[in-house]
């Protein structure tokens, strides 16, 4: 069976890969072009590990078919930080020790990030019901929470 | 004085909340986990499972799948080296069946193929002729003696009569005389307690890739929580040479006890041996909830006596726990912890392991702890109410503390529960009003941690900057914890450190990543082998100025004279010692190896408020407060990150983690839709409250606090609810259709 | 398998029609991917409608909103018409997954995947919706209960797919609630759930209504009897005793790994009486 070939934005970057059509974005991010900063958890939709935003709306990548992103924006967590500085997401996290095993932590961030761009004054019952489609077994989601609401206060310049 | 015994300091770094090293790979995506490596002319492996509970496999026919172009190796159990015995050979037949598959999800052969799509259509082409056997998947029936057995000739010597052959350990624990403590007893109450197992449910799955060379020589890297472990396990069901095969440990996206043992990297191996190339071996969710190691299951009895001022007069259980197919031995931690909070004149507490047809279970966090002290704390908690008194005063009375014969067999060193049952008593959250359908629990928890063999090495750069090399994956910040020891002990900045973990070629013996050894253990040796190197920079020093090795004192990043010598020479920086090395005497390392013991118990008091809808049985969380005995935290942020998260794991087995197995023995919920572990909107903030009472066994007085957080949840939750709805639940997880029809009943 | 994305509706219907073996429309993908990974379903040819022309957009019309079939609730949550207009509809279908999946989930995805647990349905099947179905010969209309006949089964032939969905006009001092019960606050299929609509007049009694529940059966049930509770009532007592009653009775539930039929025929009650409460007060009706 010939493969695909599709061309998309990845971070800003015109990117071209060849795919099977039901090839995942997540596999394809991941085993061809070697962007493994969005995780597989479950494949199912469940976990938010693979988050990504595609066309500027969060989604899981798991759950996107390779195929379906001829032509549109992607953004992962390796575009984040700008350089070698720190988002302000990225940095809050390291500050307030909001990541132990750090495995969630890549689709946390992708999430967050998509959420204060919606809403730079989130309340923190937003934020948790925002989030509840990533899942972390190691924290307890406590300094998640606090680091999300402190770098969006940072943002705001509060 | 011993050198790792407590000595009271001041602390300059000890104590503050630096940056892990490895935060910034972990926040931009660069750190790489399990699944994440990739070597060239990597095949894919994946494994076919059995659907059936129990059944003899007739004959397996890979003949076609090893046919389809692209693939490269197909294997079964048959194919290990029959040389493993014993428990490994238990855990190879929890990798790959011998003969019989013994659970929902037992893997009967794998394949390695060019792409996962090959590998796929493969397992399709595998034939199994399987003759489905009776089958058992819970404690009631396993114990029965007409039950099923899941393996033959597996009973324990000590079982008593009654029981089944599923019945593989029988222990127990205690003093005193049971009847004269329960004559002395106002009110006694008995019950019985059931806990469903659950899963450790970390978020990345179990992965490896494994590249085995023609030499026999192997190379693996892996998520596990100890790759010596690793290492030494596939090696013996190999039958390799220890020192040839290499792990590396990958970063761990979480394993909380599950990524102790091993559950594909043998096969891994295996197929990578017979097809010649590297194999990545990556689990699916529903393969983790299937064939990994979820925790035992539980039926527990408690007897417990008390009299009418709260003085608790003897405390009895029996604890069932079921730990799937092959023999386990939870029921020691379990029966062993679950009175170690109190006091007692009369105490006994046996523990039974059964059989199911389940997958071997693993350690999870504080193995079989929670469970048993549901119980025991449930029970206790029932008194305090039938006797109108506050349940933290009774625990208070009744409480162990240093010089207490525990209910395990140890005397008690210095320990903090009293502190911690007072500290919680004063705090806010004790005494703030409740609502209407809201309830107050409380409930004590104890941990043993460990110790255990440990190799560490740190050596001194010529520019004055600290390798520190470990061998224990860095589940939580460990990194960061071990650079500000040596730093603390060097007197140097934390950032001159750096931490790594290194594989098994590159040092002595670790034991895994359990038992919340790391700080302690790790720690100890990471102060003892800066201790080396100190002395050793100090003999450098004072082969420079000409002087008596013991007439130079190490302080703050210096070597200083002493004595007779005292501000004789400018003290020397560790940056001169460190540059000058090649002439005094060669490179500087410190290192040190040990068999850490000392590591001293632990325990938590948790409170806990919820609130029931009386209408539908469903159950919120308010408010939550963890008290936790950490020794010394070293940074306290991740102290408390263990406190939550424990917290929290706990909180989605009392209300609503559980496997289900159907009537045909098949998991039903073998997915994170159904196994339904606290989303963030499920939970309010966690409080902690970090108490430091210093163990007397580590320099610095550092206890284990992986592990004590999940043991108090199950019964807080439960308490509280019994204080909300007015009926004591004995079951969990405490699920909505469980809690209404408590309601109901209560009318 | 095979992977289209055609521009209109008309190719998309013959690509459907024409395709040998199995063919199956590709929406949002939040069911159809997690089915495909699980090995239940392995299609030779995927139709993904989401560049079909016009099939992104809400559209006003005769008084309701038309809804495009590749429409994702996190753009319909954003659409203030339909939210003030159809507030249960729009509670109902943003219940469904995460943030991560309201980005893809589309009604109709909901609708034609024909779970009993779907949660947009019992409240469109309530709201009186009508999907449009193209096909190989043209388009047609039909009231949307009537897709869903069996669990993972609907009643649209070969080539026809749901091209959008009209939630119609409604009437002064009317609105709609939905509620659904799951053991967490979020991530969880419904235990059960139930789709309330109702009219008032200007004396508050309730003059029409519509009530519909889900997991409770194979498919949503549309129940009159509840209805017919509320009808003529101010949503007093014994109305909602009635509409409970009425509700528990219509329920042919079963034991399952989410729920019990007990907690089932309970709860589904319990939900109708608040969520009538919840629509009763929208629509203008006293607190
Ligand atoms: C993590 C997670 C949580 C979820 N939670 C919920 C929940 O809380 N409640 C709930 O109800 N569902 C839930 N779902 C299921 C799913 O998200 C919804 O059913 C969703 O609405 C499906 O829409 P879709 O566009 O993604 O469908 P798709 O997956 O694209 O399609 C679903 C099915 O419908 C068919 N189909 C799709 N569109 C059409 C059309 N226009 N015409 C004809 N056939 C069509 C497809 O061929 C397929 O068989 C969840 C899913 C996930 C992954
Ligand atoms: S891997 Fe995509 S949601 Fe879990
Ligand atoms: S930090 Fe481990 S899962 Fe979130």
């Amino acid at each position: 069976m010939s493969k695909l070939h599709i061309t998309t934005s990845i971070n800003g970057d015109q990117t071209e890969f060849l795919c099977n059509s039901d090839e995942s974005l997540l596999d394809v991010l991941r085993d061809r072009l070697h962007l493994t900063g969005a995780k597989e958890g479950c494949g199912s939709g469940d976990c938010g590990a693979c988050s990504v935003t595609l066309n500027g709306r969060l989604v899981c990548s798991c759950l996107v078919l390779a195929a379906e992103t001829e032509g549109a924006e992607i953004a992962t967590i390796e575009g984040m930080a700008d350089g070698e500085k720190l988002h302000p997401l990225q940095r809050k996290f390291l500050e307030h020790a909001a990541l132990q095993c750090g495995v969630c932590t890549p689709g946390i961030l992708v999430a967050a990030k998509a959420l204060l761009e919606k809403n730079p004054d989130p309340t923190e019952t937003e934020l948790r019901y925002w989030l509840a489609g990533n899942l972390c077994r190691c924290t307890g989601y406590d300094k998640i929470i606090n680091a999300v609401m402190d770098a969006a206060a940072e943002m705001r310049g509060a | 004085m011993a050198l790792d015994e407590y000595q009271k300091r001041d602390f300059k770094i000890i104590g503050t909340t630096p940056v892990r090293p490895d935060g910034v790979d972990k926040v931009t995506g660069r750190a790489q986990y399990g699944a994440d490596f990739y070597l060239p002319g990597m095949l894919v492996g994946k494994m076919l499972r059995s659907p059936h509970a129990h059944a003899r496999i007739k004959s397996i026919d890979v003949s076609a799948a090893k046919a389809l172009p692209g693939v490269k190796a197909v294997v079964t159990g048959a194919d290990f080296p029959a040389t493993a015995k014993g428990d490994t050979l238990d855990v190879q037949e929890h990798c790959l069946a011998n003969g019989v598959a013994l659970y929902d999800g037992h893997a009967v052969a794998a394949v390695a193929a060019v792409d996962a799509n090959v590998a796929k259509q493969a397992l399709k082409l595998i034939k199994v002729d399987y003759e489905i056997l009776p089958h058992v998947t819970n404690i009631e029936d396993a114990i029965k003696p007409d039950a099923p057995i899941v393996q033959a000739g597996r009973r324990g010597r000590h079982v008593p009569e009654g029981y089944s052959d599923n019945c593989t350990g029988w222990c127990e624990f205690g003093h005193g005389d049971l009847e004269a403590g329960f004559a002395k007893a106002d009110k006694i109450i008995t019950r019985t307690f059931k806990t469903s197992s659950t899963h450790q449910g970390y978020i990345e799955p179990n992965a490896c890739l494994a590249n085995m060379g023609a030499d026999g020589r192997a190379d693996m890297w892996c998520c596990t929580q100890g790759h010596f472990q690793v290492r030494n396990l596939c090696a013996q069901i190999m039958d390799m040479d220890q020192s040839a095969l290499r792990v590396t440990a990958s970063e761990i996206g979480g394993g909380f006890g599950g990524k102790t043992t091993v559950f594909i990297e043998p096969v891994a191996l295996l197929l990578s041996q017979k097809a010649g190339l590297p194999v990545k071996l990556v689990m699916t969710r529903d393969e983790v909830f299937k064939a990994s190691g979820p925790t035992v299951a539980s039926m527990t009895d408690v007897r417990i006596g008390m009299t009418n001022d709260g003085k608790i007069t003897a405390g009895d259980a029996l604890i069932r726990y079921e730990g799937g197919a092959w023999p386990n031995s939870t029921i020691f931690p379990g029966a062993q912890s679950a009175f170690a909070s109190y006091d007692l004149e009369a105490v006994r507490a046996q523990g039974l392991n059964t059989l199911t047809n389940r997958p071997l279970q693993a350690a999870y966090r504080a193995p079989g702890a929670p469970q048993s002290t549901y119980a025991v704390e449930a029970v206790v908690d029932e008194l305090c109410e039938v006797l109108g008194l506050d349940p933290i005063d009774v625990r208070l009375k009744n409480a162990a503390q240093k010089g207490t014969k525990s209910s395990y067999g140890p005397t008690y060193d210095d320990i903090g529960l009293i502190q911690l049952l007072e500290a919680a008593k004063a705090h806010p959250h004790y005494s703030a009003p409740l609502g209407p359908n809201q309830g107050r629990g409380i409930s004590n928890g104890f941990w043993f941690n460990f110790g255990g063999e440990t190799s560490v090495s740190l050596a001194l750069n010529f520019d004055g900057t600290i390798t520190l090399v470990e061998g224990n994956p860095d589940i939580g910040g460990s990194r960061a914890a071990m650079s500000m020891m040596a730093a603390e002990e060097l007197g140097i900045a934390y950032e001159k450190v750096r931490t790594i973990v290194a594989d098994t070629a590159s040092l002595g013996h670790n034991e895994v990543t359990h038992g919340s050894r790391v700080t302690f253990a790790v720690g100890l040796a990471t102060i003892k082998a800066a201790r080396a190197a100190k002395a050793e920079m100090c003999r450098r020093a004072a082969k420079i100025w000409g002087i008596d090795a013991d007439a130079v004192v190490w302080e703050d990043g210096f070597a200083k004279p002493a004595g007779a010598n005292a501000g004789e020479h400018d003290p020397m920086p560790i940056e001169k010692i460190a540059a000058d090395s090649p002439r005094t005497g060669g490179p500087i390392v410190g290192h040190h190896e040990v068999t850490a013991d000392g590591a001293g118990v632990s325990f938590g008091v948790h409170i806990c408020d919820i609130e029931v809808d009386p209408e539908t049985g469903f159950t919120k969380v308010l408010r939550y407060t963890v008290l936790q005995d950490a020794g010394k935290a070293i940074h306290p942020d991740y102290v408390e990150g263990q406190m939550q998260g424990g917290a929290v794991q706990g909180i989605g087995w009392a209300l609503n983690e559980e496997y289900i197995y159907g009537e045909d023995g098949r998991l039903q919920n073998a997915g994170f839709l159904d196994y339904r572990i606290p989303v963030a909107s499920d939970l309010p903030k966690i409080d902690t409250v970090i108490l430091e009472i210093p163990n007397p066994g580590h320099p610095y007085g550092v206890r284990g606090v992986g592990e004590t957080g999940i043991v108090p949840p199950l019964a807080a939750i439960s308490n509280a609810m019994s204080r909300t709805i007015g009926v004591r639940m004995a079951e969990l997880p405490m699920s909505p259709p469980r809690v209404l029809k408590a309601i109901k009943e209560k009318g | 398998m095979q992977y289209a994305a055609p521009e209109t509706g008309q190719q998309a219907a013959q690509l459907l029609a024409e395709g040998t073996g199995i063919s199956r429309v590709l929406a949002g993908g939040t069911d159809i991917l997690v089915q495909m990974k699980a090995g239940m379903i392995e299609p030779d040819l995927l139709v993904d409608i989401k560049n079909i022309k016009g099939i992104r957009d809400i559209t006003p019309e005769d008084g309701g909103f038309r809804i495009g079939a590749a429409v994702s609730g996190a753009e319909l949550n954003e659409h203030a018409g339909v939210c003030a207009m159809w507030p249960g509809v729009a509670e109902a279908f943003d219940l469904i997954g995460s943030t991560q999946v309201q980005g893809r989930c589309t009604l109709a995805g909901n609708l034609c995947n024909a779970s009993p647990a779907a949660d947009s349905v019992p409240a469109i099947v309530a709201a009186g919706a009508i999907a449009r179905i193209t096909g190989p010969n043209g388009d047609r209309d039909c009231p949307v209960g009537d897709i869903p006949i069996a669990p993972g089964k609907t009643s649209l032939a070969k080539g026809e797919f749901v091209s959008s969905i009209l939630l119609p006009a409604r009437p002064a001092n009317a609105s709609d609630a939905y509620l659904r019960f799951i053991p967490r606050t979020e991530m969880d299929i419904a235990v059960c759930s139930v789709g309330v609509s109702l009219t008032l007049d200007a004396s508050g009694i309730c003059t029409h209504a519509r009530v519909a529940l889900g997991a409770v059966a194979p498919t949503v049930l549309l129940v009159e009897d509840a209805a017919n509770a509320l009808i003529g009532s101010k949503l007093d007592d014994a109305a909602l005793a009635a509409l409970g009653a009425a509700c528990t009775a219509a329920c042919k539930p079963i034991n399952d790994k989410r729920g019990t039929i007990a907690f089932r025929e309970d709860v589904t009650a319990v939900l109708a009486k608040r969520a009538a409460g919840i629509a009763q007060q929208r629509a203008g009706g006293p607190l």
